[in-house]
């Protein structure tokens, strides 16, 4: 019995401490990145944003969740019930699973599997479930067409990252994250001849790519400007119409954890990471988590100032975006890449 | 091995029992969802064998696309099912048939690695030791090294059944509005505008 529990008790009470951690950690943070968001939008729009809670505001995130909180759950008369109520509970576990094979500096990982980069792809294709099960069961005619939307834009959207991440597969030959990380010490920089900087990323090797896949984000999450399942001009909320208070806030959740996801995708995939920008003394002293954030944060700053000044896509001009555009220029960005790597012995 | 196998027995009953919730409940959305249960805990089993990568392409390619198309027919369509299921008896010896042939071959496959454990390293391409090559590169050099023409065959079969498709589903229709962007895109102010010089009180 006491070997039982140090083989596999005592691993398992870690791993639940490190999830404990993140997940704490990563909701306050999504409290912040929600106010940012907030203020971000209202500063374009040369609003103040919210200011009242708190100095500058910064306590609104945790206001608005004791209002989630403490009102009463509506449950529509029509609604099929347990998945209505399902619903919020699978994107929101679905959103916070990825994090777990996200390493956010060198070894600061919960489980470092081999498959990490298709796991964080496989569970992120799943996300789409919980939208199309809230718009299904609410038995409504906005949230259905919100969540048809959704399911469409997802899937097609999905094809184009699936390229762009294999093109950078390409390039680091491992589906390990904490390998792309690391492949991306050297890179094109160093081949110039320079020291090991922020040249040697992919954002600039793969550059078209790296576009693609920011882009291709935003409709992955349904950010805008392709926030057509929750278009509130016409669908008043998408497939959330019917929700209100704790299902309500977990979607939202959710929403926000999947679009941190892509941020620090994007900041593994093409921005090295955790690795300083550039290789020098000072900046490695830093811990690696820092840049980690600092580098998501800024994605994130993009997605949001996106947010603030691009009018939202019709829908035939999305797919035709996904389709016709995004999915012939990725598949000729991998040919490229292979022949390029194949061709110089690179690889 | 006792925590392996107690998550064997978990992945599996869930399967088997989600697999029966498929056939056996009366909204079709519901037998989907299930299905997709059944999808996630065969993905569990194959992470326990050890076959990561099947595992990760079982989530993405049945769960992440396969079922959504299934979810979007069954909730698009307003199949009558109680009409469906009124002859379910009627098929019920074919469906007796194709249960006993997949079982049999079930028992062929089990049975042949019962008898010759070692089957699996006399066959052509030989499974490597899961510690020296991960699975992932296994398959990549199984389909794109060594039948990589079969694959690329296999390819233009793909091809061809989606051209087909797309011929039998295009139906071009006449007048209707499209956008042509590239179009929209080229017009100037010389090809889009008119500048009339209208006397005062006559009107075009």
């Amino acid at each position: 019995m006491d070997s039982f529990f140090w083989t596999y008790g005592w691993p398992a009470l870690i791993m639940i401490g490190q999830s404990l951690l993140l997940l704490v950690c990563l909701l306050v943070f999504i409290a912040y990145v929600l106010l940012a968001d907030r203020k971000i939008w209202a500063a374009v729009q040369l609003r103040r944003g919210p200011n009242i809670v708190g100095p500058f505001g910064l306590f609104q995130s945790f206001a608005d969740l004791l209002k989630f909180v403490f009102k009463e759950p509506v449950i529509p008369a029509g609604a099929n019930k347990a998945v209505f109520l399902l619903a919020p509970l699978v994107s929101v576990t679905l959103a916070l699973a990825t994090w777990a094979v996200i390493p956010l500096s060198a070894g600061w990982v919960i489980s470092d599997i081999n498959v990490g980069i298709l796991y964080v792809f496989a569970i992120s294709s799943l996300e789409v479930y919980g939208i199309i099960m809230a718009g299904w069961a609410s038995n409504s005619k906005y949230p259905f067409l919100g969540a048809l939307r959704s399911a469409a834009q997802m899937v097609s959207y999905e094809v184009s990252i699936g390229f762009v991440i294999v093109a950078v597969l390409l390039c680091v030959g491992s589906l390990n994250l904490t390998d792309i990380v690391m492949s991306q010490q050297d890179g094109l920089g160093t081949k110039l001849g320079l020291p090991n900087s922020f040249l040697d990323w992919h954002w600039l090797s793969l550059f078209p790519l790296f576009v693609i896949f920011f882009i291709s984000g935003l409709a992955e999450t349904n950010r805008p400007p392709f926030d057509l399942p929750e278009a509130e001009s016409e669908l008043v909320a998408g497939y959330m119409v019917e929700y209100g208070s704790a299902p309500y806030m977990m979607l939202m959740l959710s929403e926000y954890a999947a679009i941190l996801m892509v941020c620090s995708l994007t900041t593994i995939l093409f921005l090295g990471g955790w690795l300083p920008p550039v290789d020098i003394a000072i900046l490695n002293w830093v811990p690696g988590i820092i840049w980690f954030v600092l580098k998501g944060s800024m994605v994130f700053f993009m997605i949001a100032m996106v947010k603030a000044f691009v009018p939202r896509y019709r829908y035939d001009q999305l797919m035709r975006l996904g389709w016709k555009v995004f999915l012939p220029l990725s598949l000729v960005m991998l040919i490229i890449v292979a022949f390029v790597l194949k061709l110089t012995g690179w690889a | 091995m006792g925590l392996q196998a107690l998550f064997f027995y978990l992945f599996a009953f869930v399967a088997i029992a989600s697999a029966f919730m498929v056939i056996s409940s009366k909204n079709p959305v519901h037998s989907v969802l299930f299905l997709i249960v059944v999808f996630f805990n065969s993905a569990g089993l194959f992470l326990l064998t050890g076959a990561e990568f099947l595992a990760m392409i079982l989530l993405v390619v049945y769960i992440g696309a396969v079922a959504v198309l299934f979810l979007f027919v069954v909730m698009m369509l307003d199949i009558d099912f109680a009409e469906l299921r009124s002859g379910v008896l009627q098929y019920a010896p074919i469906g007796l048939l194709v249960g006993l042939i997949v079982g049999a071959e079930l028992i062929l496959v089990i049975g042949s690695s019962v008898l010759s454990p070692d089957a699996a390293q006399s066959i052509t391409m030989p499974i490597p030791n899961p510690a020296e090559r991960t699975n992932t590169a296994a398959l990549g050099d199984v389909l794109y090294t060594h039948y990589v023409y079969f694959f690329q065959i296999s390819g233009m079969v793909l091809l061809v059944a989606m051209i087909g498709a797309i011929v039998l589903t295009l139906r071009h229709r006449e007048n209707v509005k499209r956008q042509d962007i590239s179009r929209q895109v080229a017009r100037t102010p010389e090809t889009a505008v008119e500048v009339v010089k209208v006397k005062p009180g006559q009107g075009l």
